[in-house]
């Protein structure tokens, strides 16, 4: 029987949403034993959390000091000190992930599966490659600990209203005092979260200032949406880099996807093919956005965004 | 610090439009352009601008793939790398025994800081750099986009989901760099005839030693499916309507 342990992604405060669209996945291996890792300085109110989680058998936690940020070489060799358990170790396939779980594989000696999109059987999964130009099936041994990060995208959060017990789990190992955390700069905002949000309103480089995204804010209000953004508006400075969508920024899957100004490179397609409607607003009726949307309107954005932002209303 | 290594994988071209194989065996590749992996390509401007600044003595360049990778390594040279390495092989390599032979290059080649891109645009996996830190028992700074040396330690920016972070490593270490750490140079044609004398070593694959990881089997590729392309409205009032069609607005 598969059982899979679930490393939790969380600010020191709350669980990330991340973890429940994980669960999602691990669910889909019928008869799991599913268990969830805190890793953190303080544990409880994030422990409670998980344990509300759907399909949860039980909540693992560990708290240390050095647990209060998360470190991929900090983390990664308590998760081996309790991996011998487990059939299945599984991350999101956020930076989070990205960074702590290859480690994890490769101290057990295994190589990860990236970005798993969906679950084949209990050892073959479907991935995205070649920024979602193709998707490769593939086959982990079936004698070795499969160790893998969940494409968030593609899977809709579990459920709430579980009790699972929550434990204190062992995983005294020694550990390094080479990686120290310095400080995280983040843009503080009141819109909901990109990677969560049921609607997105993206703005690429022809707003051609910072300034200018000031009428994608006020459709994204308007709409009670989250703001994203291609990489040229990333690069360009309009924006910070953590609202960049696309294959190397968020891959996100909202019910409602806004591009505006953006022609739609192959790179930030691959960010939001999951979205449930693409609407797309550009000047250039040949831009390439225009192939995937669902609704496209050749239009200046200058007029056309402050207009729909007025018939919203 | 003396040494730097930088990973430059030899990947199609970014600007190809990748397709599937009618058989599902792979992705064509035939006649298609291949080029350096455009993170890799941003590792290997910073290991020159490091070298440039004097923080530096050595920069080396490794691939590990097929014999035409020498051309990604003599671009690399032409950059402005001191000398090359090519680990050749003709199969698939999976990032575990990537990071293995990056670990046994390092052994033999005392290396302060190994710099490579955060993931191949190929099989989209970012896994070798944090394998190499986590089997050589050295710091990791992944997605970096600003780094700084004080002395025997780096301070690294990292582009996360939640904005940027900054963390302290000592070095030795392995760095994986993002988008927007560096835009890399030309090459100028007097650098490319100056890089054919540099040098360039290959050592089969096999001669290594490296134990092999268990094999994650490709099994089928397929083309992703399709999102057809949708209706094109006249005007705000016409995309309006759409919306709230679909209940949207």
């Amino acid at each position: 029987m598969a059982r899979i342990l679930i490393i939790a992604e969380h600010d020191g405060i709350r669980l990330n949403p991340s973890t429940a669209k994980t669960v999602a996945c691990a669910a889909g291996i019928e008869g799991a034993e599913i268990h969830v890792a805190i890793f953190a300085s303080i544990a409880g109110e994030i422990a409670a959390e998980a344990a509300k989680i759907e399909f949860v058998a039980r909540v693992l936690t560990v708290e240390r000091p050095e647990n209060e940020h998360a470190i991929g070489a900090l983390q990664a060799p308590q998760i081996v000190a309790i991996a011998a358990a487990y059939s299945h170790i599984f991350g999101p396939s956020t930076t989070f992930g990205k960074d702590l779980m290859p480690q994890v594989a490769a101290l057990l000696g295994v190589n990860q599966i990236s970005d798993v999109m969906s679950l084949e059987g209990t050892h073959t999964f479907k991935r995205l490659i070649y920024a979602g130009n193709a998707v490769v099936t593939v086959a982990a041994p079936a004698d070795s600990v499969v160790v893998a990060t969940i494409r968030t995208a593609s899977y809709r959060a579990a459920g709430g209203g579980n009790k699972a017990p929550v434990e204190i789990a062992d995983a005294a190992v020694e550990l390094p005092s080479h990686t120290r955390f310095v400080n995280l700069q983040s843009g503080k905002s009141d819109r909901p979260d990109l990677q969560t949000a049921a609607k997105v309103v993206s703005g690429g480089r022809a707003l051609a200032s910072a300034e200018n995204f000031e009428i994608i804010y006020k459709l994204a209000d308007k709409l009670g949406a989250g703001v994203g953004a291609s990489r040229a508006a990333v690069d360009a400075g309009y924006v910070p880099n953590e609202m960049q969508v696309g294959q190397t920024g968020k891959i996100i899957a909202p019910d409602l996807y806004i591009a505006i100004g953006i022609s739609g490179a192959i790179q930030h397609l691959t960010g939001i093919k999951d979205a449930g409607t693409i609407v797309a607003i550009n000047k250039d009726g040949d831009a390439p956005i225009f192939e995937i949307a669902d609704i496209g309107l050749v239009a200046d954005l200058f007029q056309a965004v402050p207009e729909l932002t007025e018939a919203l209303g | 610090m003396e040494k730097i290594l930088v990973g430059l994988k030899r990947v199609v071209d970014y600007n190809v439009r990748v397709r599937v194989k009618s058989d599902g065996s792979g992705v064509e590749t035939d006649g298609v352009k291949m080029s350096i992996n455009p993170f890799d390509e941003i590792a290997l401007e910073e290991a020159l601008r490091i070298k440039e600044r004097g923080e530096a003595s050595e920069v080396i360049v490794v691939s590990i793939g097929p014999e035409d990778s020498q051309q990604q390594l003599r671009t690399g040279l032409a950059m402005g790398a001191d000398r090359a390495i090519l680990i050749e092989t003709d199969g698939p390599i999976d990032p575990l025994s990537r990071a293995r032979v990056f670990k046994s290059i390092i052994d033999q080649e005392k290396i302060d800081l190994v710099l490579m891109g955060k993931q191949a645009i190929d099989d989209d996996n970012s896994q070798t750099g944090q394998m190499l830190a986590a089997i050589w028992g050295r710091p990791q700074a992944t997605f970096a986009s600003k780094i700084v040396f004080e002395g025997d330690t780096a301070r690294v920016t990292r582009e996360v989901d939640t904005g940027l972070e900054t963390i302290e490593i000592d070095l030795p270490a392995v760095i994986t760099t993002d988008l927007r750490l560096n835009e890399p140079r030309y090459v100028k044609l007097p650098d490319i005839m100056k890089a054919k004398k540099k040098t360039l070593d290959r050592t089969p694959l096999a001669d290594l030693d490296i134990e092999a990881a268990p094999e994650i089997k490709e099994l089928v590729y397929e083309a992703p499916a399709e999102r057809g392309r949708g209706i094109m409205v006249d005007d705000v009032a016409g995309l309006v309507a759409a919306l709230k069609d679909k209940g949207l607005a």
